[in-house]
């Protein structure tokens, strides 16, 4: 069942097309990864969807809804979450109370102005902290946190939303090889769980052909390819496109690619 | 029993020690505090006149203790910048009376401030003698029996200039002044004495620039195009040093009269070094032409003192401290009550002659040299100059009593 | 109908240029050492005015040695240079170790410097304007269509250009002009062409300083050297450099060419509001161009918040608030009268300085004109008690109300801005407000201020009156913590530490931070309705930058990441000043060494180091 429907996104920025006649479809549950080699629109096209940019034409669907024109703030309401490629948290509150906001914003009490923030929802926040295995360091500040530990903070606060859409730029950029997989993993497993559909960009092509179900090849602001990994990675195209790094298509042979 | 013996015991100590006073015998303790004088003008914002008059009173305050003060105390004065703003200054005014326990207030430079002190001077009940002032608000519509002037106020010196302007024949009239409190005073005094005293003179334009902030080329041009036959200059300061270039630079004083306020006095023409406009005619202070031997005195003795010209600014502070003196004296405390008491409608034996404070509006009949401005050397100065008595230009006691709320 | 008369028109259409020019010259210097260093240096105004001077008592001497043409232009060249080693002087002692540091910290450290520059002109040149000689062989003036019109003036149009052109080859044909041009476009660019970045940095501030201090000895002939100098040439060239665009050069000249005609021809249709028309021209340019003509949006570095964090609340705090109160309550049974008065004004400044907390370290919102609320809050009391007669019970109301209005008003247009625009635009919202008292006489009594605001009998001595400022203070403050430790309070942090996660979990960022700016207003009138009972006067100055500064100063002494710095900041500097302040003359320029000490030794304020020092203890 489609959750996102893309279709014939275009966004050109002063004569340079970045984004030509852009159409895809999420489902339920479904972890789509959009990959390419830099500057073939991953970007902007993940900035349309996330309603940071605006496209000169196309549609964004959700749930069959035109969410084209709206805010990043009216997108979160209808139940889109995202987490960004540098992990942006907010660094003075504590793990959890990172999460509590979310909470108090999905709840629409952002402009409480009495009963303290801290404790607002906060059984709540610890449980989706609890989740992504981070309930014990609800009480540390994320200034305080390892960068790994900031990213899963991250996820709990895009879970907090009770997303359907869950958008991940570059999800795993910064992180030790390790915490990738196991990153991926968990986002994986909830988005089975919940039915939420996950739409990511990503670098590292063990990631992209060990967590997505399907995969989205960009160049130059167009869709060259689309498919299952395995269809994707013969495709003569995309093979071109990532002429002289054939290797990165290659599948997971261990260890971290050079 | 214990507390009458003791009340007992102590009454005659008071009373003795209160006798003893009286006779002035341990005039020693009395000595070792002297009447405190609170005393606040824009030593930073306008030192080129306040500089002079703090010179001017501390050479009073300097002869006055050294012939043993007044009422057998010395005098202290307490001397603070009051900002130039009307709320520092009453701030600073509050920090001399509540904190050092002054008896008095003098001082200030803008007549915005003066204004300020006066209401000030009202709320806390305290003597305020205002020194550079000069709108008639602070002795007229804001008046108040706390408030005195020494001065010769806008309307008198502004009475002095358009008596002279009648010979002129001039009857289109500019009108330039500052801004605030004393531009607008002297501007609508003007208006309203050139009308009275000059038939058919009328004002052609009138131009505000903002104090020390003048656009001298735009605002002389402006005067310019309205084409008048007479200018009535208020500006003063940096203001009036930049206007005079740009006038002169575009031809704007020439074939015309130009009555000016204060021009003549030394703080405000020694800036314009040799670009003084000759012809203009002034209120000033002429120190280098006066010849009254009292005055005289008074003139070399400061010479002497600080190697520099006297300003009118050093020959009020120094009036000012030595009324101040002679008022304490005569009030023979430095109770407020007393001191007003001892100011109003007293005579003042002054270096520049007899000076009364005219009880009804507590402004002094103190007068202003009226002359033209001349190129003496590098430097300008005044020519064909009188001194012309305050007395005769106060505002008439029917007018006093319609405008003070008093 | 004058209007219509050409001469006049063209004699002001050319004043209007050698004005423009003048604020070009001056500006350009401003726009090209913020391209480079991205600092707004405030003391740009400060070596401008040290030009003037310079050169008002150096080409005099010269002159005298040997009466030409030559000397004089040498001379002023001379200064100019001078000012230049000043300004490099200055990098290296100031600037160089604040390039990372937040925006507001930069600012306010330049702006000690505009303090110490002031006290040390008066020390050096003397308190007396200094009128320069006129030019050789400009002294008299031509014909233009029957009109005089000064000679040295044309000379003045065009320098504009002239500078325009060499500064233009300098950037353009010298590999210091293209590595200028490199770093106003991308900083990091620069340090990875392994340049000498601190030679560059000196280099450009020598240019930017020679600018200034060209601009200002420029003015000899025809303004005399005064110490109001440095003030009121910044907040022209500033709105010359944002309507321009920060960092550009050409914008800076299209925006000086107007805005000088703007002086030249607004001084005929509103003789009393030329100030009102310039900084209303930066607030429309800003609305429809958030960048200003030329600037781009990625020139304008991240802003640095810093601000407070989460803290546990602290073991036993009602108690030591009932202290608090306890001890507030009781002073007037030790205090006299002068303190009871330090004491009222210093909790009127520790609720302003709170109320623009809120602003700062909560939202991040670094608000460079809060003196406008603080100042309508004070008019707005004063009016009330002028036109309409009512007691203060319903004037501080009223004052509060009008403070909230303008905030609301001053915070539609700001929200939309970031970073350094919105420092610049909160300012010229206060110099609008300034400017708005200080010309429109008839209603505000301009410089003269409204005198007579005295409080009502009741709360009129110094027991009562401290009283009711207390209490007014405590409560409002608490109510102010409470708002901060709330979900809109958290809010604003949140857009704070990061707008783009903020809007992402659905936060309205700009209506949270337009209604933080209502509320920082209305706390922040409260305290200048008190301030203008306590003091019985109001005057423009309420609303000018020094007052602004006042507040930024006590938010940096107390602590800008601690909640209760402001509170101890204002009591601090407040304290001191009074204590200091009858003793010297040259308080500005201590207030001015010691922003600029706490800025690069001590950023943490009073109450952070207290705090750093017990935490590090336990």
């Amino acid at each position: 069942m489609t959750l996102l429907a893309v279709n014939g996104l275009h966004k050109s920025f002063g004569g340079v097309v970045a984004a030509r006649d852009v159409s895809f479809t999420v489902a339920r549950g479904e972890m789509l990864a959009i990959i390419g080699p830099n500057g073939a629109g991953k970007s902007t096209v993940f900035n349309m969807v996330g309603g940071q940019l605006r496209p000169d034409r196309g549609q964004v669907l959700l749930d069959g809804q035109d969410i084209t024109h709206a805010s990043p703030q009216k997108r979160f309401r209808r139940g889109v979450g995202r987490t960004f490629q540098v992990a942006q948290t907010f660094l003075s509150m504590s793990a959890a109370e990172n999460v509590q906001m979310a909470l108090i914003s999905c709840n629409r009490q952002s402009n409480g102005f009495w009963a303290p923030a801290r404790e607002r929802h906060r059984d709540k926040a610890v449980g989706l902290l609890s989740r992504v295995g981070m309930a014990e360091a609800a009480d540390t500040p994320c200034s305080a946190l390892a960068y790994g530990d900031v990213k899963r903070v991250e996820l709990a606060i895009a879970l907090a939303g009770q997303p359907k859409l869950l958008l991940m730029d570059e999800p795993t950029a910064g992180m030790a090889p390790r915490e990738r997989a196991a990153l991926m993993d968990l986002t994986g497993s909830i988005a089975e769980a919940q039915g939420i559909g996950v739409l990511f960009t990503e670098h590292d092509m063990d990631v992209v052909f060990g967590h997505a179900a399907r995969v989205l090849v960009l160049l130059r602001g167009q869709i060259i390819a689309a498919g299952a990994p395995d269809e994707v990675r013969q495709d003569e195209q995309v093979k071109r496109a990532y002429l002289g790094d054939a290797r990165a298509l290659e599948p997971l042979r261990g260890g971290s690619p050079a | 029993m214990a507390t009458t013996s003791a009340i007992r015991w102590r009454a005659p100590a008071w009373l003795a020690l209160g006798a003893a006073l009286a006779l002035g015998a341990p005039a020693t303790q009395a000595q070792q505090t002297p009447i405190k004088i609170g005393e606040l003008n824009s030593y930073a914002q306008w030192a080129a006149f306040t500089v002079p008059y703090r010179n001017g009173w501390q050479m009073a305050l300097d002869e006055i203790n050294a012939k043993g003060g007044v009422l057998g105390r010395k005098i202290e004065i307490v001397s603070r910048d009051d900002g130039a703003t009307t709320g520092s200054a009453t701030r600073v005014a509050d920090e001399l009376v509540s904190r050092e326990g002054v008896s008095l207030l003098f001082g200030s430079f803008l007549s915005n401030v003066g204004v300020a002190m006066a209401d000030y001077a009202n709320q806390k009940k305290i003597v305020y003698i205002a020194a550079e002032p000069l709108t008639d608000a602070v002795t007229m519509a804001q008046g108040n029996r706390y408030t005195f002037r020494v001065r010769p106020n806008n309307f008198m010196q502004v009475g002095m200039l358009v008596d002279q302007a009648k010979a002129s024949g001039a009857k289109r009239w500019a009108i330039v002044a500052p801004n605030y409190e004393y531009g607008q005073s002297a501007a609508s005094v003007f208006k309203r004495l050139i009308q009275e005293r000059v038939p058919g003179a009328q004002i052609v334009t009138e131009q505000y620039p903002a104090l020390g902030k003048i656009e001298a080329g735009a605002t002389a041009s402006a005067i310019e195009q309205a084409k008048p036959d007479g200018i009535f200059n208020v500006l003063f300061g940096p203001d009036l040093t930049q206007f005079v270039r740009e006038g002169n630079t575009r031809g704007l004083f020439e074939d015309t009269t130009v009555l000016s306020l204060l021009t003549g006095e030394p703080e405000w023409l020694l800036p314009l070094k040799d670009e003084v406009p000759e012809g203009w005619t002034v209120t000033g202070y002429p120190w280098d032409e006066i010849k009254e031997p009292k005055h005289k005195a008074f003139i070399d003795a400061y010479r002497a003192k600080y190697n520099d010209t006297p300003r009118l600014g050093s020959l009020l502070g120094y009036m000012v401290m030595t009324m101040i003196r002679d008022s304490i004296e005569r009030a023979g405390s430095t109770e407020t009550d007393a001191i007003i008491k001892a100011l109003e409608d007293a005579k003042f034996d002054t270096v520049i002659g007899p000076v009364t404070m005219r009880g009804i509006d507590n402004q002094s009949t103190m007068g202003a040299w009226v002359g033209k401005l001349v190129l003496k050397g590098a430097a300008g100065g005044m020519t064909g100059w009188t001194y012309k008595d305050g007395a005769s230009f106060m505002p008439t006691e029917a007018e006093v009593k319609t405008v003070r709320k008093d | 109908m004058l209007a219509l008369d050409p001469a006049f028109l063209a004699v002001q259409a050319l004043s209007g240029l050698s004005s423009a020019s003048s604020l070009f010259i001056t500006a350009c210097g401003l726009t090209i050492v913020f391209g480079v260093t991205r600092i707004v240096n405030f003391a740009h105004g400060s070596l401008y005015m040290i030009g003037a001077y310079t050169a008002a008592t150096l080409v005099p001497r010269l002159l005298e040695l040997s009466f030409g043409p030559v000397t004089f232009w040498a001379g002023i060249l001379a200064s100019a240079i001078i000012v230049g080693l000043i300004g490099v002087i200055i990098e290296v002692l100031l600037l160089r170790r604040i390039y990372g540091a937040p925006e507001l910290f930069q600012l306010l450290a330049t702006f000690g410097i505009v303090l110490v520059v002031q006290d040390l002109v008066v020390q050096v040149f003397g308190p007396q304007d200094i009128l320069g000689p006129r030019a050789p062989g400009l002294r008299a003036p031509v014909e233009i269509l029957g009109r005089r019109f000064p000679s040295y003036e044309l000379v003045l149009i065009a320098a504009g250009p002239i500078v325009l052109g060499l500064v233009w080859l300098l950037l353009r044909k010298t590999r210091f002009g293209v590595l200028v041009r490199a770093a106003t476009q991308d900083r990091d660019m620069v340090a990875s062409l392994g340049v000498n970045q601190a030679l560059l940095f000196t280099g450009t501030l020598f240019l930017g300083a020679f600018l200034a201090g060209l601009g200002g000895a420029l003015q000899i002939p025809r303004v005399s050297a005064n110490t109001g100098m440095d003030l009121s040439i910044i907040a022209e060239a500033f709105v010359v450099t944002v309507v321009g665009g920060m960092g550009s050069v050409p914008g800076a000249f299209l925006a000086a060419l107007i805005i000088g005609q703007l002086q030249a021809f607004g001084i005929l249709i509103f003789p009393k509001s030329t100030l009102v028309v310039v900084f209303l021209l930066m607030a429309v340019v800003l609305a429809i161009r958030p960048h200003g003509f030329f600037g781009r949006a990625e020139i304008v570095g991240g802003t640095h918040a810093v601000g407070i964090a989460s803290r546990s609340p602290l073991p036993g705090r009602h108690f030591i608030l009932l202290v608090v109160i306890a001890v507030l309550a009781a002073f007037p049974l030790v205090a006299d009268a002068y303190l009871l008065k330090v004491a009222t004004e210093i909790l009127i400044f520790a609720l302003f300085a709170f109320s623009l907390q809120l602003l700062i370290g909560v939202g991040g919102v670094v608000s460079f004109g809060h003196a406008a609320f603080f100042g309508l809050g004070a008019y707005g009391a004063a009016l009330a008690v002028k036109w309409y007669g009512v007691s203060m019970e319903a004037a501080l109301p009223l004052g509060l109300a009008l403070a909230a209005l303008g905030a609301g008003l001053v915070g539609a247009f700001v929200v939309r801005l970031s970073g350094i625009y919105l420092a610049m635009m909160t300012l010229a919202a206060a110099q609008i407000l300034y400017a708005v008292a200080f010309q429109w006489v008839e209603v505000t009594g301009g410089d003269n201020g409204i005198v007579g605001v005295w409080p009502s009998s009741w709360a009129s001595g110094p027991i009562p009156y401290y009283l009711l400022t207390a209490a007014l203070t405590v409560v409002a403050v608490l109510l102010l913590k409470r708002i901060i430790d709330a979900p809109f309070g958290y809010s604003l942090r949140a857009a704070r530490d990061s707008e783009s996660r903020a809007e992402a979990i659905g936060l309205k960022v700009r209506q949270h931070r337009w209604l933080a700016f209502m509320i920082a207003g209305a706390a922040a009138g409260l305290a200048g309705g008190i301030y203008a009972f306590s003091r019985g006067s109001v005057d423009p100055s309420l609303l000018g930058i020094s007052t602004s500064v006042d507040a930024l100063t006590m938010l940096l002494l107390g602590g800008i990441q601690t909640m209760m710095g402001p509170l101890v900041g204002a009591a601090a500097l407040h304290g001191l000043r009074d204590w200091i302040m009858p003793l010297t003359p040259l308080w500005r320029l201590l207030l001015g060494l010691s922003i600029i000490a706490m800025v690069l030794i001590f950023p943490r304020g009073l109450v952070g180091t207290v705090r750093d020092w017990w935490g590090a203890r336990t």
